[in-house]
């Protein structure tokens, strides 16, 4: 569904096999079955926002993207190659959901930061060349200035942007992102959604969970809802309005609505 | 003071000292970053099983506590990784069962008792021989490359798991690799600080470093110095005041630990003061701006000061 649409109507994507491809996908986790049977596309240059409520199965999606959940059925394919013999993780940026949890040991935002780079180094020492890609990642989030503060003295929303800047620090061709808005107040939702579009001009391709688009949402170019581990619908996002008023899967009819930025599905 | 050098068993000691002041911060920190400070306790219970076995096989105990302390760390990584619900109760089981097979061993083993085991619970400064220097000299070696050399690796793993192992890192690897080192730790500190006070040295110059410091690193090399400057003390106050090392080692330890914590807070303070007047109310603007998650920072005095403080004169874009 995903997919043909994504082939059909996306616009500015690049060439190339899509950044994801999960076909029919199912999940279980401790014995219960989360995912369903889920068809999700991202292709390359694109944006796919999952929305659904809470247990609806998009962290669970993601965290299958991501290896994270073992898949019990179905596909998944990363750059065109099925996921068992994907190595080059290093293509994938997570920001995972910020952990409210205190770490046991002060660590300042660049060694934070630093951490995202051995996607790429491993186990060679980190470089000059590194040193400016940690740099350069807290300059797209706004944080060059704290850098050798304790992660700890931050608020939620520039802990958030620390950690995309994690993400950034390898320079992926993928960003998963597990809803970078949650504890995020306006003002740094703002800039969260200026370093996402420089992102996506740079034509990285950008999958992300989300409880309400809010500022994202111009840049999304598809939303994918989730309802009990299956896709209810796929659209635009300036389509979606009522969800209540088309439940299973009927598209609504093409005239566009009034958009929605915020408690879209709270 | 220098007379005491005269001696060759104290030579040994305050050599064992100095590796252990070093060794056992470098692995703890990593085990108080994962909140798993107490993983230290339960090898030291596993490894009193190992010393025994040494005793009843008539073989060098310190070898023997390496590779049943490192089982032990093994099947607690296990547990970690399968255990759910029930984990808690397998480590205790693990533990408990690692100092009541050492007991019972001990009382089978010909040329064993109780007694022996004492200096291996508290430490000994007399006990530590040539064989033992040696063993401690190579296991120090060992758990410093790994804990140095693999720093960025163990930290990434330590701070976000689930992260390291999206980066593509081998973590299991790495966790599995952790665990061994702890056990080699733990067998290195038993003979001046004893398997029952061998977490404490892992533990406590991490906490006392930490309060005094804003970055992993900073953290690390402070406790270094912290675990040295007790182990050192402790031992030479073990040769005057003839007591069991490990009693004295942590006490100072712990004594060190109130004196940084009550230095740090008015340090914190007069740094936030001063860049307080510095950065003016743009500084504290920037506090309030993060609505209700900077007010569980508030609540803490310290994290508090940090928020206002740092090299930082112009605020973030918030």
């Amino acid at each position: 569904m995903t997919r043909t649409k994504a082939a059909a109507d996306g616009p500015g994507i690049a060439e190339g096999p899509p950044a994801v491809a999960l076909r029919d996908a199912t999940a279980a986790l401790g014995g219960r079955p989360v995912l369903r049977g889920v068809d999700l596309t991202v292709a390359r240059g694109e944006t796919v926002a999952l929305l659904g409520a809470n247990g609806s199965g998009k962290s669970t999606t993601i965290r299958a993207v991501l290896g994270q959940v073992p898949l019990t059925g179905g596909e998944l394919e990363l750059f065109g190659t099925p996921s068992a013999r994907f190595r080059d993780w290093r293509r994938l940026g997570y920001v995972p959901q910020r952990s409210t949890a205190a770490a046991g040991v002060p660590a300042t935002v660049r060694e934070v930061v630093s951490a995202g780079r051995l996607a790429r180094r491993r186990f060679r020492p980190l470089g000059r060349e590194d040193k400016a890609a940690v740099r350069h990642a807290l300059e797209q989030v706004g944080m060059a200035d704290r850098m050798r503060d304790p992660v700890e003295s931050l608020s939620g929303g520039q802990h958030q942007r620390v950690l995309i800047a994690r993400a950034l620090v390898a320079e992926p061709e993928l960003l998963i992102m597990d809803e970078p808005l949650a504890g995020v107040d306006v003002a740094n939702q703002e800039v969260l959604a200026d370093t996402l579009r420089g992102q996506v001009e740079q034509g990285t391709s950008v999958l992300l969970v989300l409880h309400e688009l809010g500022p994202l949402a111009p840049l999304i170019d598809h939303a994918v809802v989730l309802r009990d581990g299956q896709v209810e619908r796929v659209d635009n996002p300036d389509r979606l309005h009522d969800l209540a008023c088309h439940p299973h899967g009927s598209v609504p009819a093409a005239e566009a609505a009034p958009r929605i930025e915020t408690g879209l599905l709270s | 003071m220098i007379e005491m050098l005269d001696y060759a068993f104290m030579q040994r000691a305050l050599l064992a000292a100095l590796l252990v002041g070093i060794a056992a911060p470098a692995v703890g920190i990593y085990l108080v970053q994962r909140r798993q400070a107490i993983m230290g306790d339960g090898i030291g219970h596993v490894a009193l099983t190992g010393v025994a076995l040494g005793f009843l096989l008539s073989t060098n105990p310190v070898w023997m506590a390496v590779l049943v302390s490192s089982l032990g760390a093994i099947t607690m990584e296990l547990i970690r990784w399968y255990g759910k619900a029930r984990g808690d109760v397998a480590l205790a089981m693990l533990f408990y069962g690692g100092m009541a097979g050492g007991v019972l061993i001990i009382n089978l083993s010909p040329n064993g008792s109780n007694a022996n085991l004492t200096t291996y619970l508290f430490g000994s400064i007399t006990t530590v021989s040539p064989q033992d220097i040696a063993a401690i000299v190579g296991l120090s070696v060992f758990v410093l490359l790994v804990a140095l050399g693999l720093r960025r690796q163990l930290f990434a793993i330590c701070q976000d798991e689930e992260f390291a192992r999206v980066t593509g890192l081998p973590v299991r690897l790495l966790n599995l690799l952790l665990a061994v080192t702890a056990a080699m730790t733990v067998t290195v500190a038993m003979r001046v600080v004893g398997l029952l006070l061998v977490s404490a040295l892992m533990v406590i110059p991490v906490a006392a470093a930490q309060q005094a410091t804003r970055g992993f690193a900073a953290t690390l090399g402070l406790a270094m110095g912290f675990g040295v400057a007790v182990t050192l003390s402790g031992t030479v106050t073990s040769y005057y005041a003839d007591v069991p090392p490990g009693a004295s080692i942590v006490v100072i330890a712990i004594a060190l630990f109130g004196l940084v914590t009550a230095l740090a807070a008015p340090l914190a303070r007069a740094r936030a003061a001063r860049n307080g007047s510095r950065g003016g109310p743009r500084g504290q603007g920037r506090a309030v701006a993060g609505g209700a998650e900077e007010g569980t920072l508030v609540a803490d005095g310290k994290e508090h000061a940090d928020n206002g403080t740092g090299p930082v004169d112009r605020p973030s874009r918030v």
